[in-house]
């Protein structure tokens, strides 16, 4: 793949483009966005390096696409100030912006073959046919799409036509790449195939993603950082590795990957104290009730009363003794489905280091 | 036995197919293209002087009469008068369509449409006879013109061959007045249905690349509803072609196709030179079609 990108010579941009080398790429200056009585985005504050490929995660209705529209401009903020390098674009509108965007639906112009669609932002600044062509030819071999120049988006196949789109957008150099849920309509195998080639193009172009995605492997396999939304407020801001093992809030732990969320009298049985917090089902071990518990952890007895055998991993659903149930995950390392299925009813020790807690707040 | 019938149906899905499209299909043939034939035939048969009674021979005798110096004339006003009714038509309903659908609210939406429709549900004649009262010399349009100081600017243009007459109610300006009024509506319909299909998106994706309204109007906006101005154009084009009231009414004696075709089949009982004469908007349309296709009218469908 390095190879195949490396003929293509998309300029890098980072000297040419940043008016500030200090400011961050972007910058969100308590941002919010009314719809009516709806705060769809509450008093917002980010930070996107120069170069990052970040993450807006959320599930929908989370805010996450309305910040995408109005980093684009489709979208004025109600309040605050959006800075690109440095300047305030609040009021831009989009076509004076250097950002672009690629859409969910890709909104390929129908009406235009792939290569008009993608000359179409050197076409409306008036630059000569001889360069746009050449421009064009250049996408086209960085896109791996060389030979389509003349399809129309109606003949092209999804993963085409996503690539299409991403060309489109990145003939014109921006600052920012905005990519709104672009991997949402294509099949597993090609979303995966198309999440390692998104993030090695990033990294050849240098340009700032800035990707909304409410799939949180998604996020945690390309991002830097991830901002993860609820409600139209960000619940944190961090690595994938910051966000999964040090979630800020009850909401992040539940929505990267699966935690389980132990309160009330249950927590105080384990713990001793008065605490709400979060384990990850892979962290906790499952043991016969006549094994020990190692130093420094936790152990609670329970019922498996559930157990889903997925292959790679089983996972088990464990009754607690006094009430609640945790999610146990166990990698098959040695065992069989035969095995596995037969734990089914048993009484069972879990038990988990205490480093591996997470306390979290409401 | 409802149950038996309805299984022997199930087992025979061809059948089920051909007694739904049947009826459809044979008043289809029977009713439009039959009578189509029929004039197409009649076309082709002619009238004897002497006796006045038509002759069922095949000869061409009718069509060179129908392009005689006298009915080439007509054709070509005709032509030229639904010319001008469509460009005035698409210019007039273009903002109007596409302020429904990509600006107007939901209700307001619906209250716009049924607007644009509601004049569609009184007689077309009693529209004609409202214009020609509206633009008789001493009608409300004069008196406002008059108001306004412009009478000498009427005056002008009243005297202009070709357009003008002695007044706006007996003038092909007056005409071109009310045709333009009177198929408005299904030019507005198609337009508007054509640009609500345009997603969104793409107008965001033309801004966000970096062209300004007018860019995105011309080179995304106006090429996908340009297949809905064509079908509105291909109704305007059409129904002035044909009609035959408003040139009866506000016209001079100048003929329009429809009245010479009215004329034929009436007065002249010459049904062979009304039916060739009817064929003529038919070819022009055909012609029209054709090159709206040239023009990539139909490739965004």
């Amino acid at each position: 793949m390095n190879t195949l990108l490396s003929g293509a010579g998309v300029h890098s941009g980072n000297c040419e483009i940043m008016t500030n080398i200090t400011a961050p790429a972007l910058q969100f200056d308590q941002v919010s966005k009314y719809f009516g009585e709806v705060r769809a985005v509450d008093q917002a504050d980010l930070d996107i390096r120069d170069g990052e490929f970040f993450s807006m995660l959320g599930p929908s209705g989370s805010g996450k696409t309305t910040c995408l529209r109005m980093i684009a401009g489709f979208e004025r903020p109600t309040s605050g100030r959006i800075l690109l390098h440095g300047q305030d674009v609040s009021s831009l509108p989009p076509y004076e912006r250097n950002v672009n965007t690629v859409f969910q639906d890709y909104a390929l112009f129908p009406h235009m073959n792939v290569e008009e669609n993608i000359a179409y932002g050197l076409m409306v600044k008036q630059v000569p046919k001889a360069e746009r062509l050449k421009r064009v030819e250049e996408m086209l071999e960085l896109v791996r799409l060389a030979g389509f120049a003349k399809r129309k988006p109606s003949q092209l196949s999804g993963g085409q036509r996503q690539r299409v789109a991403l060309a489109r957008a990145l003939i014109n150099h921006p600052k920012v790449l905005l990519l709104d849920e672009p991997l949402g309509a294509l099949d597993l195998k090609l979303r995966q195939q198309m999440q390692v080639e998104l993030k090695a193009l990033q990294q050849r172009v240098g340009i700032t993603f800035i990707f909304v995605t409410h799939d949180q492997e998604e996020a945690l396999t390309m991002s830097d950082r991830i901002a993860l939304f609820n409600l139209g407020r960000i619940e944190q801001t961090g690595t994938p590795a910051e966000i999964y093992e040090h979630p800020a809030t009850s909401f992040v732990a539940g929505f990267v990957g699966t935690s389980n969320l132990v309160t009330g009298d249950v927590a105080k049985r384990i713990t001793g104290q008065e605490i709400i917090f979060s384990i990850r089902p892979e962290k906790i071990h499952l043991a016969d009730l006549e094994a020990g518990v190692p130093q420094d952890s936790h152990s609670v007895d329970g019922v498996v009363r559930d157990v889903v055998y997925l292959g790679l991993y089983t996972r088990y659903l464990v009754e607690l003794e006094g009430g609640g149930d945790l999610v146990v995950v166990e990698q098959n390392l040695k065992t069989t489905s035969m095995d596995v299925l037969k734990v089914k009813g048993k009484k069972v020790r879990l038990h988990w280091k205490k480093e591996h807690v997470r306390e979290v707040g409401n | 036995m409802l149950q038996r019938v309805s299984t022997f149906l199930y087992l025979r899905p061809r059948m089920v197919l051909w007694l739904m499209l049947g009826p459809p299909l044979a008043y289809m043939f029977v009713v439009y293209l039959g009578s189509l034939i029929n004039l197409l035939v009649y076309s082709f048969f002619y009238l004897e002087e002497f006796t006045g009674l038509v002759v069922r021979e095949f000869s061409l005798r009718t069509y060179l009469e129908s392009v005689n110096i006298a009915n080439r004339e007509i054709i070509l006003r005709t032509s030229t008068m639904a010319a001008a009714v469509t460009l005035a038509d698409a210019l007039i309903a273009f903002p109007l369509a596409y302020y429904i659908a990509k600006f107007a609210s939901p209700r307001l939406k619906t209250w716009l449409i049924i607007s644009v429709t509601i004049p569609l549900w009184s007689s077309y004649l009693v529209r004609v006879y409202a214009w020609k009262l509206i633009l008789a010399k001493e009608g409300i349009l004069s008196w406002f013109v008059d108001l306004l100081h412009l009478s000498p600017l009427l005056d002008w243009l009243l005297r202009l061959p070709g357009i003008g007459g002695s007044s706006l109610s007996l003038s092909p300006l007056g005409m071109f007045v009310v045709f333009t009024y009177i198929w408005l509506p299904y030019m507005i319909i198609p337009i508007q249905t054509a640009l609500e299909r345009v997603p969104a998106s793409l107008i965001e994706a033309s801004s966000d690349l970096g062209a300004h309204p007018g860019q995105t109007f011309r080179t995304v906006i106006l090429p996908l509803a340009f297949p809905g101005v064509v079908a509105g154009s291909i109704f305007t084009f059409s129904l002035t072609l044909g009609d035959f009231i408003v040139p009866l009414s506000l016209g001079n004696s100048k003929f329009f196709i429809g009245q010479a075709v009215y004329s034929y089949q009436g007065t002249g009982g010459n049904i062979p030179l009304a039916a060739a004469m009817t064929m003529g908007p038919v070819v022009i349309m055909i012609l029209y079609l054709l090159i709206a296709k040239r023009l990539g009218a139909f490739d965004a469908l």
